[in-house]
C-alpha cells in the first residue's frame, strides 16, 4: 500500500507537482523570448518559456493536459538559455521537469511515440546495450552497408526517429578499455573519478582517454569506477524521474567506494544532472544528504582544469577555432569561461564566437531524435553560423551536440572537423602538431562520408 | 455566440487552425497580459498573420462583423496596452518579423513590426550603423509595439523618441484598408502629420505592418561613468550641474538603493557597493568632445559628493553597467513576487521634492517603492512592490502606484513618459486633461475607426464619440451626419 498522499493540483498530482512559488517567480517580462529556440523558431507565446509558465498554471488551476498542451512541453528542449536571460531567477529547469513527469504519468502518447520512446530509453542508458549497438554500427560503418543505404536511400522508408539516429552517428573506432586506477605521470596532487558517459564512453572514448591523459599530466590519480552505469540525465530530462532517480542512486552508490577529491565528467548533459542530484534526491531519506554531496563534487573538466595551477606544458597549436556552448555546460552549469581559458591558455589558438551561441543547437539530450523537424531546423541555424566563422575546427563539450552539429554542417555542404575541449588540450600536452592534428581528422572524418 | 462562429468560420479561410489560428483555452490564455501581468483578460481568438494581407484580411473581418481587436508585439508594454478585449480578436505580430532591407547609403531599414529592436541594430552592426531608440526591453520588444506606445528609451535624453526615427508606416486602418503614412525613407510628407498621430496612438488608430526606420552612424567613442552617491538629492544636483553646463549626456540614469539591490541580485553588475544612489552618464560623439565632456562630468559628479566613481574601461565594462540598468524591471521579481512599474514625468528640478514625497508615501503605506529613473528628463520608474497573495496587497499598491502619478501630476509633470496610458492609466486621464482635451482627441480617433474596434478601451476613460452624450459608444459622428466633418 502507498503510504504517499495523493494531492491533487488541477491537472497535476503529486509527487513532482511543478511548485505554484516557482512559477509565481516569473513577472512576465518577457526577457526570455528571443532566446528560446522554439521562439525563435516559431514566434508564438506558446513555445516560450513565458507562455510554458502560463501553460503549466492553466494545468495547475485545472486546465487539461491535452494533445496541443504537451505538444509545446515537448517543443521544450530543456536547453536553459531561459535561465540565463531571466532577470527574475525562475528555475525553468525544475519547473519543465515537474511537468514532464506529469505529462509521462498522465498523458497516453499514440502508439508509434511510445515504441520509439521505449526502444529509446531501452538502449541508451544502457552501457552494456549500447556497446552492443556500437559494435553493429561499426560493422555497418565498415562494410560497405552504410554506403549502400545512403546512395540508395534504403532508409527514406524507415521511421524518422531511425533515419535521424543512422545521419547523426559519429564515425566508430576501436575501442580501448579504460583501467580502474591510472595513476599520475608527475608527484600525485590529487585523486579524481572519471564519469565515463553512456554515450560518450560508447562512441567517443578518445574523449575520455584524452581527459585521462590530461588530468595524469596535471598531477592526479584518476579512478573509473568500473561498471558504472547511466547518470539518469537522459531520462530526467523527458520527465521519467522515476527511472532517474533509480540511476543516480547506482550511481552514487558505484562512486561512493571511492574516496576522491571530485567526480570529472566531459559530458555537459550529464553534469548538469548530477550537480542537481541533490534536488532530485532530496526526498529521498537514505540518499539526500549523499546526494547532494556527490553533486558539490562533481566537476566539468573544463571547470576542474581552470581551477587548478596548470602543470603539464603546453605546446602551441597554430589554429583557428569556434568555440561553442554546449547548453548543458553554459547554460545550465553556467561554465563558460573556463573551457575558453583553457584554449586561450595553448599559444597559437585563435578562438571564435559564434554568432548566436546562447540559441541550443537542436541536440538536447534526445531532443533530435523525438522532435526531428525543429532539432533539423536549429541544427541548420547552428551549422550556418558555425560555417559563418571560417574556423578550421569546431570545439564542443557534449557528445549529443557534437554529433547534431558535425552531422547538419554536412547536410549544409561545409563540413568541419570536431573535437571536444578536452581533446584539443591534450593534444597540445602531447606536442602533436596542428598539421598533424588536422591531418588525423581529416582522415577520420574523411572515411565517414565513405571518401 | 453566432457571430464567433461566423469569424472563426472567416478566419479558419485564412488561418490553419492550431498554427495560425489558436481557439484552445489554455492557449489562449497565454496571452492575457502583456508585460503588465496584473492586468489580464482572456480573448476569444488569437490570430498570427505572417504578411500584410493577412492583416488587412483579419481587420477587414472583425470590422465586418463589428468584432474588436488588439495588435500585439511581443507583449512586453508596461501599461497594458495590448490587454485583450474578451469577445475580441488578438492580432500577434510575433511572427511577422522579416527585416526587408537595410539600406545603408541612405541610413533606412525596412522592417516588419515584429522585428526584435536590438535586431534591427544587430543587423545593421556591418554597416556601422544602429537603430537609436533603446527601451530597456529592446532585446526582446517589438519595434511595432515601440509605434505603437512611442517608446522611449535611456538614449532618448539625446536622440529622441521612437517618432524621431520613423520616416514610414505601412499600416491596415481599423475598417481593413492598407495605407501609407509618412514618406518612406524621406524625412517629411505635405499635409497633416499623420505619420505622427498614428505613432504613440497605442494601436487605437489601426495595425502597422510595414515600419521604414531611420538609422544612425555609431559614434566614434561611447564612454559611460558610474557613480555613487549618499542620496538622491546629491545625484540630482550633479545632473542639473551637468546639464546646466550645457553637456548633452546621450543618457542619464539614477537607481537608488532598492533598485541597485534588485539589479544585483540579478545580474551581478559590480556596481560601487554600498552606494545609497548610483548615476549613469553616457556621453557620445567625437573623440575629443567626449573625452573633454566626460573630465567635467567627472568634476561635477565630484563637486556634489560623489564616492566611488568610475568610466568603463571598455565595452564589456559598459555593457555589465547597462546591464543592470535595464534588467532593473525584471530584476525587482528577486525582491518581490509582484510589482507595478510606475512611468510619470516631472520638471528634473523637482525631483528631490517628489522623490521625498514617494519616501514617504512608502513610509505611511508600508508598500515598498524601487526608484529607476531617467534623470536627464525627468522620467520616473518608480517600481511598486507588492504581493498578489496578501489580501488588500494589491489595492494598497495601486493606492501608491496613483499616488505618485497624482504627485507628477502636482508638479506640473505627466502620466506617462514612454510607456503609454494603455488600459492601466485611463482613469488619469481626466486628471490630466478637461473633457474638452479629451473629446478633441477622440475626434482624431474617430476619423480613423469609426465603431471604436481597434484596440478599444485603451487610452480614453470614456470610450465615446466627442460630442455625444456619455454611454453612447457607436454610431456615426454628428459632425460626419450633418456634413461637417469627413472620414479618411
Amino acid at each position: 500500500m502507498s503510504s504517499q498522499p495523493i494531492t491533487s493540483s488541477g491537472s497535476f498530482a503529486s509527487p513532482d507537482t511543478p511548485r505554484r512559488d516557482l512559477l509565481d517567480e516569473c513577472v512576465h517580462c518577457g526577457f526570455c523570448l528571443p532566446s528560446c529556440p522554439t521562439f525563435v523558431l516559431y514566434g508564438e507565446e506558446m513555445d516560450s518559456p513565458r507562455g510554458r509558465i502560463y501553460l503549466m498554471r492553466a494545468a495547475l488551476d485545472g486546465a487539461p493536459i491535452n494533445e496541443e498542451m504537451v505538444t509545446h512541453f515537448d517543443r521544450c528542449l530543456g536547453c536553459m538559455s531561459c535561465e540565463t536571460a531571466c532577470p527574475s531567477g525562475v528555475h525553468y529547469g525544475e519547473l519543465i521537469e515537474a511537468t514532464r513527469a506529469q505529462v509521462e504519468r498522465s498523458y497516453r502518447r499514440p502508439l508509434s511515440t511510445r515504441l520509439q520512446r521505449w526502444i529509446v530509453f531501452s538502449l541508451f542508458p544502457y552501457p552494456k546495450r549500447l556497446a552492443v549497438a556500437r559494435r553493429f554500427l561499426r560493422l555497418y560503418q565498415q562494410s560497405g552497408l552504410e554506403r549502400l543505404v545512403r546512395t540508395t536511400r534504403l532508409l527514406s522508408m524507415a521511421p524518422k526517429f531511425l533515419q535521424t539516429m543512422e545521419s547523426i552517428a559519429p564515425r566508430i573506432g576501436p575501442r580501448e578499455s579504460i583501467a580502474e586506477f591510472l595513476p599520475s605521470l608527475t608527484e600525485t596532487r590529487g585523486t579524481v573519478a572519471l564519469l565515463v558517459g553512456c554515450v560518450q564512453g560508447s562512441f567517443f572514448p578518445q574523449v575520455n582517454e584524452a581527459t585521462v591523459r590530461v588530468l595524469r599530466s596535471e598531477g592526479f590519480d584518476v579512478v573509473v569506477p568500473t561498471d558504472q552505469g547511466c547518470c539518469g540525465a537522459l531520462s530526467a530530462h523527458v520527465g521519467r524521474l522515476d527511472e532517474a532517480r533509480e540511476f543516480a542512486r547506482r550511481l552514487i552508490d558505484t562512486f561512493e567506494a571511492h574516496e576522491v577529491e571530485a567526480v570529472i565528467v566531459n559530458s555537459a548533459g550529464c553534469g548538469s544532472t548530477m550537480k542537481e542530484y541533490g534536488e532530485m534526491l532530496s526526498g529521498d531519506r537514505d540518499y539526500a544528504d549523499r546526494a547532494r554531496a556527490f553533486g558539490d563534487r562533481t566537476r566539468d573538466i573544463a571547470e576542474f582544469l581552470a581551477g587548478i595551477e596548470p602543470i603539464a606544458p603546453r605546446h602551441p597549436l597554430e589554429i583557428t577555432v569556434a568555440y561553442h556552448d554546449a547548453c548543458h555546460l553554459g547554460h545550465a552549469q553556467r561554465v563558460k569561461q573556463q573551457p575558453r581559458q583553457l584554449l586561450s591558455a595553448i599559444a597559437g589558438i585563435t578562438v571564435r564566437e559564434i554568432s548566436e551561441g546562447e540559441i541550443c543547437c537542436g541536440s538536447a539530450g534526445v531532443y533530435n531524435i523525438f522532435e526531428g523537424l525543429a532539432a533539423a531546423q536549429l541544427g541548420d541555424r547552428k551549422a550556418g553560423n558555425v560555417a559563418s566563422t571560417a574556423a578550421q575546427l569546431l570545439i564542443a563539450a557534449n557528445p549529443g551536440c557534437t554529433m547534431q552539429i558535425a552531422s547538419a554542417l554536412e547536410r549544409l555542404g561545409t563540413p568541419m572537423p570536431t573535437l571536444h575541449t578536452i581533446e584539443l588540450l591534450d593534444a597540445s600536452i602531447q606536442g602533436e602538431s596542428s598539421e598533424d592534428l588536422l591531418e588525423r581528422l581529416t582522415r577520420r572524418d574523411g572515411s565517414r562520408t565513405g571518401g | 455566440m453566432n457571430n464567433l462562429a461566423s469569424l472563426l468560420e472567416r478566419l479558419r479561410l485564412i488561418f490553419h487552425e492550431g498554427t495560425g489560428l489558436l481557439t484552445d483555452p489554455a492557449m489562449l490564455r497565454t496571452f492575457e497580459c502583456d508585460g503588465l501581468a496584473h492586468h489580464r483578460v482572456i480573448p476569444a481568438v488569437v490570430v498570427l498573420p505572417t504578411t500584410a494581407e493577412q492583416v488587412e484580411q483579419t481587420i477587414s473581418i472583425c470590422h465586418d462583423l463589428g468584432v474588436p481587436f488588439v495588435a500585439r508585439g511581443n507583449g512586453t508594454g508596461l501599461s497594458a496596452g495590448a490587454l485583450p478585449v474578451a469577445e475580441g480578436v488578438v492580432i500577434s505580430l510575433s511572427r511577422f518579423r522579416r527585416i526587408i532591407e537595410i539600406d545603408a547609403p541612405n541610413m533606412r531599414a525596412v522592417v516588419e513590426p515584429g522585428v526584435i529592436n536590438l535586431d534591427l541594430t544587430k543587423a545593421s552592426v556591418g554597416d556601422d550603423l544602429y537603430y537609436a531608440p533603446d527601451p530597456s526591453s529592446q532585446q526582446v520588444c517589438s519595434i511595432g509595439g515601440n509605434v505603437a506606445e512611442n517608446s522611449g528609451g535611456a538614449h532618448c535624453l539625446k536622440y529622441g523618441f521612437t517618432t524621431h526615427h520613423i520616416t514610414g508606416l505601412e499600416v491596415v486602418t481599423p475598417d481593413g484598408e492598407l495605407i501609407s503614412l509618412g514618406a518612406g525613407k524621406c524625412v517629411d510628407a505635405p499635409g497633416y502629420d499623420l505619420l505622427g498621430a498614428f505613432i504613440g496612438s497605442e494601436g487605437t488608430l489601426g495595425v502597422a505592418t510595414k515600419i521604414t526606420t531611420k538609422l544612425l552612424k555609431r559614434p566614434e567613442l561611447v564612454k559611460t561613468l558610474i557613480a555613487a552617491f549618499d542620496s538622491t538629492t546629491s545625484a540630482g544636483a550633479a545632473v542639473s550641474a551637468i546639464i546646466a553646463s550645457g553637456i548633452l549626456p546621450a543618457a542619464v540614469e539614477m537607481m537608488d538603493a532598492l533598485a541597485i539591490e534588485a539589479a544585483e541580485n540579478a545580474v551581478h553588475c559590480g556596481y560601487p557597493e554600498g552606494a545609497n544612489t548610483v548615476l549613469i552618464v553616457e556621453l557620445d560623439g567625437p573623440e575629443g568632445e567626449v573625452l573633454a565632456g566626460m573630465e567635467r562630468v567627472e568634476a561635477f559628479c565630484r563637486e556634489c559628493g560623489a564616492g566611488e566613481l568610475r568610466i568603463a574601461a571598455d565595452d564589456e565594462e559598459r555593457a555589465l553597467i547597462w546591464k543592470g540598468r535595464k534588467s532593473a524591471f525584471a530584476a525587482i521579481g528577486t525582491l518581490s513576487p509582484d510589482f507595478i512599474v510606475q512611468d510619470g514625468v516631472i520638471p528634473r528640478t523637482s525631483l528631490p521634492q517628489v522623490l521625498a514625497e514617494i519616501a514617504e508615501l512608502s513610509r505611511t503605506s508600508g508598500i515598498r517603492v524601487a526608484n529607476v529613473f531617467h534623470a536627464g528628463d525627468g522620467n520616473l520608474h518608480p517600481l511598486v512592490l507588492f504581493d498578489e497573495r496578501i489580501a488588500g496587497d494589491l489595492e494598497t499598491a495601486n493606492a501608491v502606484s496613483g499616488a505618485i502619478i497624482d504627485l507628477c501630476i502636482k508638479y506640473g509633470g505627466s502620466i506617462t513618459g514612454e510607456h503609454g496610458v494603455g488600459a492601466d492609466k485611463v482613469s488619469y486621464m481626466g486628471k490630466m486633461f478637461t473633457e474638452a482635451d479629451l473629446d478633441t482627441m477622440q475626434m482624431v480617433r474617430c476619423a480613423f475607426d469609426v465603431d471604436n474596434l481597434s484596440n478599444p478601451g485603451k487610452i480614453f476613460p470614456t470610450p465615446r464619440l466627442c460630442g455625444e452624450v456619455p454611454g453612447r459608444h457607436h454610431g456615426v459622428h454628428p459632425l460626419v451626419l450633418s456634413g461637417e466633418a469627413e472620414l479618411f
